[in-house]
């Protein structure tokens, strides 16, 4: 059997590198988009195995409501970025620089 | 079960749907009848919610949801603040090319996410009140949509607030794994077993929470979207941005951290008092360097942020009552403000520079007197509300045993002071740079001037509101 902390180390890890990824990317907003993503899916990992060990279904729930509401967020982070290219012909995240001071 | 503790939302949202399927097949130039109904179902969800406030604490719907005086007193400003602000967003909206429903239908469905969490009894039904209020404020940034600084403003409004969101979520995920509950009462039950300092793990789960509700006040370190989507985003979403939901994070951080962790207070204490001293440090400095007004106000509501966390970070009910009189408060300041700045502005022409506000005196003095009434109050100038709650959050600050943070307070109060007190010098002393008329309709009328009135009311006689506030917390054992 894997022990607790095997999974808690890989969500932590997921959730560092999706971090990393936000702020190391200079290039496309598309990548912060799935680094939300992975974001929420170390959440998720954390949360099944919690569920799991605990054993106790609230967990597993909460995981399904997650990925229901992350679905909702990247429809609708599409959209804006839709919107974005439209005005701007582009999506480099060092060109969003509009508003300063 | 007990499904009726949650009428007022189930009533809105109803109401929400018959709005959305009505619009359908409504015409273009029908649209003021969605306004209405809108105006008239944020009244009547007022009423019910009005209605429901008995003195009791009730829980309900397995324990996920509850009803108590604090959620009472939270909707019902929530839905006339967002009563306010429809009014005056309506003539914003008709003078551009952007009189559509989906402003109305959108503040609608935050309004609902708002309400749900000020109810929530349940990490679960905070995180999707907290998401439903989110994802509908991304869309109404981005409304405008050929503006390219409102969708540049968008996508940073998501991006940051999806890392928020996702930080807050780590936190409930460790939390969950330490207490094996999400139920508030269960969670606290947990809380007060451990010695909060000692444990490592509670803390790592406490600093995450922390950091995404300082996300959602804007609060310093977590404030870098606060400046970019006041500036971008279109100055009606502005203005309900920087009022309504203010309140529903003062109540997240009522319901999560003091409700379901109070007993965790030394640790999250630390936490708000560096977040609260920085916001208002900050917040105040480089609101000075500001000449783009909407910037202004994006940073001195930074500086306000902090003065909410530092009330609330005392963990006595004084401190909790005078951050929600504070939070109410600054909520009608910040409303009217941005309202001024909607009657600057007319077709084609944003009034968005300090410059816009030059001899505003001589173009209209009842507007030129309310705009600096909001003003004094922003800066906490007696005899406007915006002293009176500054001072009460100083002395619930002090009561505690929080000596220099109180003093710093006070000191960046006044520095702060200056850059409200240019504004209201290039109101009265300087030439005006516009001459369009400033013209608005009678309800518009109205409203600002019993907004205007009620800050030097409200400031005069503050006792009224803040025994609402007080047995409010008293109400809810916080």
């Amino acid at each position: 059997m894997i022990p607790l902390s095997h999974f808690l180390i890989v969500a932590a890890l997921l959730f560092a590198i999706s971090i990393a990824g936000m702020i190391l990317n200079r290039k496309n907003v598309l990548i912060l988009l799935m680094c939300i993503e992975m974001m929420l899916l170390a959440v998720n990992l954390n949360f099944i195995a919690f569920s799991h060990y605990l054993g106790d279904m609230a967990g597993q729930v909460f995981v399904f409501f997650i990925l229901t509401v992350a679905a909702a967020e990247a429809a609708i982070g599409l959209a804006i970025l839709v919107v974005l290219f439209r005005n701007r012909r582009t999506i480099n995240v060092e060109q969003l620089d509009a508003m300063k001071g | 079960m007990n499904i009726v503790i949650a009428m007022p939302e189930i009533f809105l949202l109803s109401t929400i749907c018959l709005i959305l399927l009505l619009d359908v097949f409504l015409r273009e130039d029908c649209r003021m009848i969605t306004y209405l109904l809108t105006q008239v179902a944020l009244l009547a969800t007022a009423l019910l919610a009005y209605g429901a406030m008995d003195g009791e604490k009730t829980t309900g719907l397995n324990g996920m949801y509850v009803r108590d005086d604090l959620a009472g007193v939270l909707k019902i400003s929530i839905l006339l603040l967002t009563f306010v602000v429809f009014v005056y967003a309506r003539k914003y909206l008709k003078d551009r090319t952007i009189w559509v429903s989906e402003f109305f239908l959108l503040g609608l469905f935050a309004v609902l996410g708002m309400l749900v969490m000020v109810s929530a009894n349940h990490l679960l039904v905070v995180y999707l009140g907290l998401e439903l209020l989110a994802l509908s404020m991304y869309a109404l940034v981005a409304f405008n949509r050929d503006d390219g600084r409102s969708s540049e403003a968008a996508m940073k409004y998501f991006v940051l607030g999806a890392i928020a969101s996702g930080l807050l979520l780590y936190g409930i995920s460790i939390l969950y794994g330490l207490s094996g509950k999400l139920e508030f009462a269960e969670v606290l039950t947990y809380v007060s077993s451990q010695n909060v300092l000692e444990n490592i793990p509670l803390l790592f789960a406490l600093v995450f929470i922390v950091a995404g509700i300082a996300f959602k006040f804007g609060a310093v370190p977590f404030h870098m979207w606060v400046p970019d989507v006041y500036q971008g985003a279109p100055t009606a979403v502005t203005m309900f941005l920087g009022s309504v939901p203010k309140v529903a994070a003062l109540a997240m951080l009522l319901r999560v951290l003091a409700e379901s962790m109070g007993a965790a207070q030394p640790g999250w204490a630390q936490l708000l008092l560096v977040f609260g001293l920085l916001s208002v440090f900050l917040g105040n400095l480089i609101a000075i360097a500001q000449f783009n007004l909407k910037r202004m106000l994006a940073y001195s509501t930074i500086a306000h942020m902090g003065f909410i966390l530092l009330g609330a970070l005392t963990g006595t009910t004084e401190g909790y009552s005078a951050a929600l009189f504070y939070t109410i408060t600054y909520a009608m300041m910040a409303a009217g403000g941005f309202a001024i700045l909607i009657l600057l502005g007319r077709e084609g022409f944003e009034a968005e520079t300090l410059d816009d506000l030059k001899g505003l005196n001589e173009r209209n003095p009842w507007y030129a007197f309310i705009m600096m009434v909001f003003l004094f109050s922003m800066a906490g100038i007696p005899p406007t509300v915006g002293f009176y709650a500054k001072l009460s959050i100083i002395q619930a600050v002090m009561q505690a045993g929080y000596l220099w943070p109180a003093v710093f307070m006070v000191v960046m109060s006044v520095i702060g002071a200056y850059y409200y007190l240019r504004a209201i010098k290039m109101i009265y002393f300087d030439k005006p740079e516009q001459t369009a008329p400033i013209q608005a309709e009678l309800d518009f009328n109205i409203l600002i001037s019993v907004n205007g009135v009620l800050m030097v009311l409200l400031g005069l006689f503050p006792s009224a509101l803040m025994g609402v506030c007080s047995a409010a917390m008293v109400a809810s054992r916080l």
